[in-house]
C-alpha cells in the first residue's frame, strides 16, 4: 500500500509539474518587460492598448449574445423533447453532437461557402457577419449547452411543474420564463460560463470571418511583441479558470462532469 | 404524455383536438431544426457537393481521387501521427493520474485540485496555450534558459525544437490528458469494491484483479476515450497555427490556407479535403460512443 501511494504521489507530481511549468514560465516572462527588474509593466502596456479593449469587448459581447441565442435554442427544445416528443431524443442528441464531427475550421469553410454569395451574402456587411459569427459560436457551444440543459431538466420533475402551472392558468411563455428557467438556473449558468470561456478564446471563426475578436488580436500580438502576449496569456488563463471555477461553484455538477468537456481547437 | 392521452382517446375516438395537439407539438422544435439545418447541415452538405464538382459545376469524383496525391496524403499522415501520439500518450498519462486520485489512495483535496485543473486545462487551448509553451520551451523560454544556466544543457543544440512535431505534441498533451482525466475518473469510481473482494476470495491477487476484472471492464472506455482524444487533436487548428505559424502541414492548417487563398489551386480539392476530415471525425466519434456504451453497462 505504501509503495502504491509513493507511485501515486510521483505521478501526480509529474502531472503538477507539467501543468504548472508553462504557467510559471509565462508568468515570469510577463514580469520581465523592464530590464533587470520584475514589474507589471507588460500588463500596464497590454491594458493601455485601446485595441485590446476593443477586441476583448467585442469577444465578450459576442459571448453574451451567443449565450442568449444558445439558451433560446436549447432550452425550449430540450424541454419540449423531454415533455412531448421523447421519440425525437435520439435525433436531437445526434445533432447536438455534430459540432464534434465538424471541426471549427471545416465549419467556417462551409459557412463561408454558403453565406458569402447571393442569395444569402451575410459576409457582405459587418452586422450580418457578426450574426454569422454568433451562429457559428452557437454551433460550437451546442454540445455543452444542450447537455447541461438536458441534465438539468432530468433532475427536476418538469411534467408535474408544467401541469401545476397549467392548472393555475399559466401560458407557455409564463411556464418557460417563470417556472423552467429558474429551476434550471445552475445548469444554465454552467452552460453559459463554459460557452463564455469557449467564445472568448476562440480563434478560428473570428479570424476567418475577419472580425476583431480577442484570440486573433492575441495571435497577431505574438508576432509583434514579446512581453504583452505573456501578460494576456496569463489573463486569459485566469478568465478560463474563473469560468470553470464559477461552474463548480454554482453547479452541484460533479467536478469533471461531462458538461466541462471541450472540443478541438 | 402518450400514456396519459390514451384514456381520453377511448372516450372520444375521433378528436380534432388531439390532432391539432400533435401538429402543435412538432412546432416546438422547429427553431432548433431550422438552426441546425442552416448552420450545420447546409454548410456540411455544401462542402460535400463542392467536393464532387469540377470548376464548371459538373459532377466528378476527380477531387476525391486527387486526395491521394503525396502532398495531401502527407498532411493526413502528419495529422494522424500527431493525433495518435498525443491520444495514446495523453490517454495513458491521464489514466495514471485519474488512477492515483480514485483508486491510488491520494487525499480528496488532491483529487479536487486535479479535477478543477483538468476542467481548466482541457479548455485552455489555442493561442494562449501556444504562447505559454513558447515562453517556457521556446529559444529563450523559461526552462530552456534555466537548463542552460544551471546545467549548461542547450536543448536546442541537442536537437529539440518547439516548433516541430515533438514540440506541438507536447503542447497538445496539455489539453489531451486533462480530457482523459475528466472522462475516465467516473469510470474508475464505478469499479465496485465487491469485485475486488470477490477476486480476493477466489484467491486472486492484485495482478489477477486488474488483468481479469478491472481492465476488461475499463478497456472499452479507455479505448473509446483515446479515440475521442484522437479526434480532439485531429480537428485542432488554433494551437498549431499559433505555435508553428502554419509551417507544419496538418490537414486543418492546409484547409485554413485553402480558405484564405486557394493554395491547392483547386477549390473542389479543398472541399474534398474538408470532407475527408469530417469522415475521420465521424468515425472517431461513433467509435467513442459505441465503446463508451459498452463500459457504461457495467458501471451503473
Amino acid at each position: 500500500m505504501r509503495r502504491g501511494t509513493f507511485w501515486s504521489w510521483l505521478w501526480i507530481s509529474l502531472g503538477a509539474l507539467y501543468f504548472l511549468l508553462p504557467l510559471i514560465g509565462t508568468f515570469i516572462f510577463s514580469l520581465r518587460a523592464r530590464r533587470d527588474e520584475l514589474s507589471f509593466a507588460a500588463y500596464d502596456s497590454a491594458f493601455s492598448d485601446p485595441r485590446f479593449w476593443e477586441a476583448f469587448g467585442f469577444s465578450a459581447m459576442m459571448a453574451v449574445f451567443t449565450v442568449i441565442v444558445s439558451l433560446l435554442i436549447t432550452v425550449p427544445t430540450a424541454y419540449w423533447v423531454q415533455l412531448r416528443l421523447p421519440r425525437l431524443r435520439p435525433i436531437v442528441e445526434l445533432i447536438t453532437l455534430l459540432p464534434f464531427v465538424i471541426p471549427a475550421v471545416v465549419l467556417v469553410f462551409g459557412l463561408i461557402r454558403i453565406y458569402s454569395r447571393p442569395p444569402l451574402a451575410l459576409t457582405g456587411a459587418i452586422f450580418t457577419t457578426n450574426l454569422l459569427l454568433i451562429a457559428g459560436y452557437t454551433v460550437l457551444s451546442l454540445p455543452y449547452m444542450y447537455r447541461a440543459v438536458d441534465t438539468g431538466l432530468r433532475a427536476i420533475d418538469i411534467r408535474t411543474l408544467t401541469e401545476a402551472a397549467q392548472s393555475l392558468g399559466a401560458g407557455w411563455p409564463t411556464i418557460i420564463w417563470h417556472i423552467i428557467f429558474p429551476n434550471l438556473r445552475t445548469a444554465l449558468l454552467s452552460g453559459a460560463f463554459l460557452t463564455f470561456a469557449i467564445v472568448v478564446g476562440e480563434l478560428v471563426l473570428a479570424s476567418f470571418l475577419a472580425r476583431p475578436a480577442f484570440a486573433p488580436y492575441l495571435a497577431q500580438l505574438i508576432n509583434n511583441r514579446a512581453y504583452e502576449p505573456a501578460a494576456l496569456t496569463i489573463v486569459s488563463f485566469l478568465i478560463t479558470w474563473a469560468c470553470i471555477g464559477l461552474i463548480s461553484f454554482f453547479g452541484q455538477h460533479r467536478a469533471g462532469g461531462e458538461s466541462q468537456l471541450a472540443g478541438p481547437r | 404524455m402518450a400514456q396519459i392521452a390514451q384514456p381520453e382517446m377511448r372516450e372520444m375516438p375521433v378528436s380534432p383536438v388531439a390532432l391539432r395537439r400533435v401538429s402543435w407539438a412538432w412546432l416546438g422544435v422547429v427553431p432548433f431544426f431550422l438552426f441546425a439545418i442552416a448552420f450545420m447541415i447546409l454548410p456540411a452538405l455544401s462542402l460535400i457537393s463542392g467536393s464532387v464538382q469540377d470548376r464548371q459545376g459538373n459532377f466528378t469524383l476527380e477531387n476525391i481521387i486527387n486526395l491521394s496525391q503525396p502532398f495531401i496524403l502527407n498532411a493526413y499522415w502528419l495529422s494522424i501521427r500527431i493525433s495518435l501520439v498525443t491520444a495514446i500518450g495523453g490517454g495513458l498519462f491521464g489514466f495514471l493520474l485519474a488512477y492515483t486520485v480514485t483508486v491510488g489512495g491520494l487525499p480528496k483535496s488532491v483529487r479536487n485540485g486535479l479535477m478543477t485543473f483538468s476542467g481548466v486545462a482541457s479548455n485552455f487551448a489555442g493561442v494562449p496555450l501556444a504562447f505559454a509553451f513558447i515562453a517556457t520551451l521556446g529559444r529563450v523560454g523559461f526552462i530552456t534558459v534555466l537548463l542552460k544556466t544551471l546545467f549548461n544543457i542547450d536543448i536546442y543544440s541537442a536537437g529539440f525544437n518547439l516548433y516541430s512535431f515533438v514540440g506541438l505534441s507536447l503542447a497538445y498533451m496539455y489539453f489531451q490528458f486533462p480530457l482523459m482525466v475528466l472522462i475516465i475518473s467516473p469510470a474508475l469510481d464505478g469499479l465496485k469494491r465487491e469485485w475486488r473482494e470477490a477476486c480476493e476470495n477466489l484467491g486472486g491477487n492484485s495482478w489477477h484483479y486488474w488483468r481479469y476484472v478491472a481492465l476488461p471492464i475499463l478497456l472499452p472506455s479507455l479505448l473509446g476515450t483515446m479515440i475521442l482524444l484522437f479526434g480532439n487533436a485531429f480537428g485542432a487548428y488554433a494551437t498549431a497555427q499559433a505555435l508553428t505559424g502554419g509551417s507544419l502541414n496538418l490537414v486543418t492548417i492546409v484547409i485554413g490556407a485553402q480558405i484564405r487563398g486557394d493554395v491547392l489551386n483547386n477549390p473542389g480539392l479543398g472541399y474534398a479535403l474538408a470532407l475527408g476530415m469530417v469522415v475521420v471525425m465521424a468515425i472517431s466519434i461513433t467509435g467513442y460512443s459505441w465503446l463508451q456504451r459498452k463500459t457504461e453497462r457495467w458501471l451503473r
